[in-house]
């Protein structure tokens, strides 16, 4: 019974993706969000019933639902592992999921292709699904590369933009990159263990060497990196704004990007076994979280903003993983889905009252017009802000406290900085959308409407989860969720984790306070009380405004280096194929020719010249010869006569 | 000689699944033009159906040549009609038969003149495939592998675009001079190898070193022309540009296939100790078809072309995974061949169906069809999906365990071909974000029609198959464990004689993957022992 309902919390909408896929032009609208909605509501109350049972069992089950692959000693099951952390996982993921795929059904009342965006939608939350249940390497791969589809699939809803098109393209590209790395860390892992179930090589995770275990947790962090959208690989995620809002609240924010954090918890047992691994994982969070505020406070795009504090935000977690602070890496992530799903559902609902205008140039004294939703966004900026005590302070303070508290005073001090840039460019949006001077366009201000209440009642939802949701984590590093979490994330280094160091937390809580509040500070200075001084401070330091307005010229770099290359050697090797490789091939087919023709003249000339030759003297004899033979009776009574008189002569004188 | 490997059965199975669409291509010199097709249909789906009983009656369990027939046909010298299906020839003859019916169904309407020797000439396509791919005996081997250029020359001379003769020349030439090696190596394995054609016996002979390196070169050239390798891979993207949509859907399913059989078939299992030898020369081949192939897929305007090239680059897979020479690697390696069979053969009906609407293969010309053709657009992003091999498609399951195979034999070798994997998703998805998204160009804004319902019933089988074998492909996989495994206990060198040419790690190429680094490192210094030779009992796996 329990088997039966864990399997089935992906088959519901597994389900719903076959109806609506295979028959969704045959009804309408309503038969097809109902059943998508519904799915993914039936998905949660399983995950639900599950978590309830494994809170109170504290049981770590493994479900099999079939063998997958079996080829020689590879032996892979399409299985599940129920624990702690997958519970977590379940609940956000369904949870925020059915919130988003509700909000949608009003976000995305009479587009084109209604049924095809919520079957691509329950195709993600399988994947999604798969990636946090598989109990093996395989099962998560395939939800870990699902998830990558439909990412693709709904960045290219709008199938008609070309610019949609090619950020759907660049996005599974990166996570592509990603991916390779991530399936040599399998093969290194069935290599090592003769098996790609998880319980057994987490068992057998301290026979690695140093070495070993280091390339593998390497190559797991470049899969996480891909697919986290972290520094190096994080370019495709701004783009991916192309798709519509409840995709970047779903996929691009509150699930999908998650996963690469995910995934590195669930191998902590061998990142553990690999120092050099590990901080790596943290420098590239540290740098990632501080790279990419930089580059928020710039933009004028709503999405875009909030894309790039997404990036920052997922750098946030990295850093947590990579200082061993896996509960806190995981109460981030669960935190950061609330509060981002609702500030990027928040932000669909400007968009949708503002009819697609997305540049925050082009808003400004919304609070009016829209009260309820900026309500809505001003709890999401207060939460990832960090102001105390929303669910964002505890998250991201807990992970700064851990990085003091074991030492790693410069990650520290990027994260604080980081911290007080994403606190400014999170009000700079919110001053600039609904505060100040309206400057919206003459021909939509007409039309600023609330948004229904489908979408805005799943807002509330996730601001109150905003509010509370930090909770469980308190007291810091002692609380409910960490004790949950424990059987999963307590290994070699994080084990140390739990002592009171209760001194310099407090401290440190305070210290992050100051900071959100003087982010938030500065913006209101910059962006309300004294507006003009922004474009001041901007033509103040033009090159490097230049710079963070241009993302650092990062995409041109990559396209420089990478992207024109590739091109280049597939002309190259074009031109090659054809000419040079083709070439030998004709050149054979030539000299065949030129043999043949060679032949053919010496048929012609030597062989049958020589014959024609023999040919032509008998000819040229036979010509002279023929002469005689004229068919004239007198010719040749004339030539008788003329024998005789020969012949008489020769017998008569001799 | 009684020990041959071989379980017979009571009803000639084999030959009836073979000489069935002969016996079609007959007929259809005999009936009118308009009834061709769906005698042709008939035909080649009750083909189909005839495979079916088999896969239930097929024992897995055994290496064995299963329902085996053996006719004597000349005595002196010996050549027999010997016919039988493995595990490694067993899923190649399903995809073949499974395969035609899609074929007649995409030239329903494309070809129209002299339809009915066009249906004539597919069958008996068929029928030599199918025996290329069942005779046991070499000289019955050799009739069908030329017999089956024939039908090719004439579906492309005949039925082609305007530069047909062209490519069918040079894919004629091209192949007629492997074949010619081939049938030369045939000889020599006849003469060194005790007088016999018969291929099961000339698996158990040990073949001198010298004499079977000059074997590998003959069959390396007849076999790579075939798949085709690195740098004799020329002839494709002409072939599939000039032929019709059937041509190149055989072309590419099961014709290329025959190559990768070869190496499987003979090569391994004959050549062992040659093989070893030549075994880093045919990775590197791989590889560079692999990456070069994509490369060259990146550079194409033509869609045909597109997926001309990206078949080298797959089909370098497949001989990466056979070279690699473990369990993994040569099971992966047949399921790509059934996967690239499938999914390479779809895209090619994809183009098929676009070119009989907008008349072009360019993919500047066929823009934003999404918009006006959602289901050829869903199907091509499928297929483009099953080609760049997604987790849960068919091809995810070969390239996977190819890569894993290769893994174990080399890291770095594995490490490079997964940049193929990088590659494939930048140029099917470049051409999917080409063709299915944007806006219609002008011209073909208002006339296109969506797939009709013939089309579709040949898509659907095609669309099942590829999520079917990549959600469950043990019922396949299961077909050939014992198969493969008896091939890679042949392709274990022998005699000792060459080992010293082999680096010190090149043992572990022959060692079966343990469970355990530890137990691994024993079986690498284990001394090359060798192996039993045949009969092998069934229960002996």
């Amino acid at each position: 019974m329990y088997d039966l309902l864990v399997i089935l919390i992906p088959v519901f909408p597994l389900l719903a993706v076959l109806i609506n896929g295979l028959a969704g032009h045959r009804y309408s609208h309503h038969v097809a969000y109902r059943l998508a909605c519904g799915s993914v509501g039936l998905s949660f109350l399983c995950s639900v019933a599950v978590f309830a049972t494994t809170l109170r069992t504290g049981i770590t089950r493994e479900v099999v639902a079939y063998t997958w692959i079996f080829g020689g000693d590879l032996v892979v099951n399409l299985a599940f592992l129920i624990d702690p952390l997958t519970c977590v996982m379940l609940l956000v993921v369904t949870g925020v999921g059915l919130l988003i795929h509700l909000y949608s059904i009003g976000y995305m009342h009479g587009e084109e292709g209604f049924t095809r965006f919520f079957t691509y939608m329950n195709l993600f939350m399988v994947s999604m699904l798969l990636l946090v249940m598989g109990n093996n390497y395989l099962v998560l791969f395939i939800g870990w590369e699902g998830v990558g589809l439909c990412s693709y699939l709904l960045i290219g809803y709008y199938y008609d933009r070309v610019s949609a098109a090619k950020a759907a393209t660049k996005a599974f590209v990166m996570n592509r990159i990603g991916d390779a790395g991530f399936l040599l860390a399998i093969f290194l892992v069935f290599v090592n263990f003769g098996t790609l179930d998880y319980t057994e090589v987490f068992a057998r995770a301290g026979e690695l060497s140093t070495a070993t275990a280091t390339a593998i947790a390497l190559c797991l962090l470049i899969g996480a990196v891909g697919k986290s959208a972290q520094v190096p690989l994080y370019t495709w995620l701004p783009d991916a704004m192309e798709g519509p809002t409840p995709v970047s609240a779903l996929i691009h924010a509150a699930t999908m990007v998650t996963a690469g954090v995910y995934m590195i918890v669930r191998n902590h047992a061998i990142f553990d076994m690999a120092p050099v691994a590990m901080t790596t994982v943290a420098w590239v969070g540290g740098i990632t979280a501080l790279f990419a505020a930089t580059i928020g406070l710039v933009q004028n795009d709503i999405k875009r903003v909030l894309a790039y504090s997404t990036v920052s935000q997922l750098g946030y977690m990295f850093l947590a993983c990579g200082i061993g602070a896996y509960t806190a890496a995981i109460f981030h992530l669960m935190t950061h889905a609330f509060f981002k799903a609702l500030l990027f559902l928040a932000a669909g609902s400007v968009i949708h009252a503002l009819s697609g205008e997305q540049d925050i140039r082009k808003m400004g004294g919304l609070k009016a017009r829209i009260p309820m939703t900026h309500a809505l966004f001003l709890v999401g900026t207060l939460a990832i802000a960090g102001i105390f005590p929303l669910a964002g302070f505890w998250s991201k303070d807990e992970i700064m406290a851990h990085a003091f508290t074991h030492g790693h005073y410069a990650l520290y001090a990027m994260a604080v900085l980081g911290a007080l840039l994403t606190s400014f460019y999170m009000f700079r949006l919110t001053y600039l959308t609904f505060y100040g001077q309206s400057r919206v366009e003459p021909h939509v201000a007409g039309h600023i409407h609330e948004s229904p209440g489908i979408m805005i009642k799943p807002l509330l939802v996730l601001a109150v989860l905003s509010v509370i949701g930090g909770f469980p984590g308190v007291p810091p590093e002692e609380g409910w969720f960490h004790h949950f979490l424990d059987p999963v994330t307590v290994g070699v280094l994080s084990g140390a984790a739990h002592q009171g160091a209760t001194h310099p937390i407090v401290l440190l809580m305070v210290v992050a306070t100051v900071i959100a509040l003087a982010g938030w500070g500065l913006a209101h200075f910059l962006y309300s009380a004294r507006p003009e001084a922004a474009s001041q401070w901007a033509a103040r330091a033009p090159a490097a405004y230049r710079t963070l307005f241009n993302k650092y010229y990062i995409d041109e770099a990559y396209d420089a280096a990478f992207v024109e290359p590739a091109k280049r050697v597939g002309r190259i090797w074009d031109w090659f194929d054809r000419t040079v490789i083709d070439g030998l091939v004709r050149g054979v087919g030539g000299m065949t020719q030129g043999g043949s023709a060679l032949s053919t003249w010496m048929e012609k000339y030597i062989i049958y010249g020589s014959i024609n030759v023999l040919g032509y003297a008998n000819h040229l004899t036979a010509r002279s010869w023929r002469r005689l033979q004229t068919g004239m009776v007198h010719h040749y009574a004339a030539i008788i006569v003329a024998g005789l008189f020969i012949l008489l002569h020769l017998i008569l004188l001799w | 000689m009684p020990d041959l490997n071989v379980q017979t059965s009571g009803f000639p199975w084999l030959s009836v699944i073979v000489f069935l669409p002969l016996l079609g291509a007959v007929l259809l010199f005999f009936v009118r033009e308009t009834s061709s097709r769906w005698i042709a249909l008939i035909i080649s789906l009750a083909d189909f159906a005839l495979t079916l009983p088999l896969w239930s009656r097929f024992d897995p369990s055994t290496a064995r040549m299963q329902f085996h027939e053996h006719v004597p046909w000349i005595t002196s010298p010996s050549i027999n009609y010997s016919l039988g299906v493995d595990g490694i020839s067993f899923p190649l003859v399903l995809l073949t038969t499974f395969l035609i019916p899609l074929c007649v169904l995409a030239s329903w309407r494309s070809i129209k003149t002299r339809i009915n020797e066009f249906m004539a000439v597919l069958l008996v396509m068929e029928c030599a495939m199918l025996g290329v791919f069942v005779a046991l005996d070499f000289v019955l081997f050799y009739v069908f592998w030329e017999i089956m250029l024939i039908p090719m020359y004439l579906i492309i001379g005949v039925w082609g675009g305007p530069n047909r003769l062209y490519a069918a020349v040079k894919f004629f030439l091209y192949t007629l001079v492997g074949s010619v090696l081939l049938f030369i190596a045939i000889l020599v394995l006849f003469f060194q190898g005790g007088h016999t054609f018969d291929i099961l016996r000339l698996t158990q002979v040990d073949f001198d070193p010298v004499v079977q390196h000059w074997i590998f070169w003959a069959f390396f050239i007849a076999f790579a022309v075939k798949v085709p390798m690195f740098p004799f891979h020329t002839w494709l993207p002409d072939a599939h540009v000039e032929a019709p949509t059937a041509g190149s859907v055989v072309l590419a399913s099961v014709l290329l296939k025959m190559g990768a059989y070869g190496f499987i078939r003979f090569m391994l299992p004959m050549l062992p100790e040659a093989t070893a030898t030549f075994t880093p020369m045919m990775v590197a081949l791989s590889l560079v078809a692999i990456l070069y192939g994509a490369y060259m897929a990146l550079a194409q305007a033509d869609l045909k072309k597109l997926i001309a090239y990206s078949s080298v680059s797959h089909m370098g897979f497949v001989t990466l995974g056979i070279f690699a020479l473990n369990t993994q690697g040569i099971e992966g390696a047949i399921m790509q061949m059934v996967n690239h069979g499938i999914t390479t053969g779809a895209l090619f009906l994809c183009v098929g169906a676009l070119y009989e609407r907008t008349h072009s293969r360019m993919i500047a010309d066929n823009a934003g069809l999404a918009g006006p053709m959602p289901r050829f657009a869903t199907l091509l992003v499928i297929f483009a999906l099953s080609s760049l091999g997604l987790p849960g498609t068919n091809s995810f399951v070969g390239e996977f365990l190819i890569l894993i195979g290769t893994f174990l034999w080399s890291k770095a070798v594995a490490v490079i071909a997964s940049l193929g994997i990088i590659l494939a998703a930048v140029y099917l998805l470049r051409m999917v974000q080409h063709v299915a998204y944007g806006v219609p160009t002008e011209e073909s804004a208002g006339h296109l029609t969506d797939l009709n319902a013939r089309e579709m019933a040949t898509f659907a089988p095609l669309v099942v198959l590829v999520f079917w074998i990549g959600l469950f492909p043990n019922p396949l996989l299961t077909l050939m464990h014992t198969s493969v495994d008896q091939v890679i206990a042949q392709a274990a060198p022998r005699s000792p004689v060459l080992t010293h040419q082999q680096s010190p790690t090149s043992h572990r190429v022959f060692s079966t993957v343990s469970r355990k680094p530890r137990e691994k490192r024993d079986t690498q210094n284990r001394p090359v022992a060798p192996l039993a030779l045949v009969p092998q009992t069934p229960n002996d796996e």
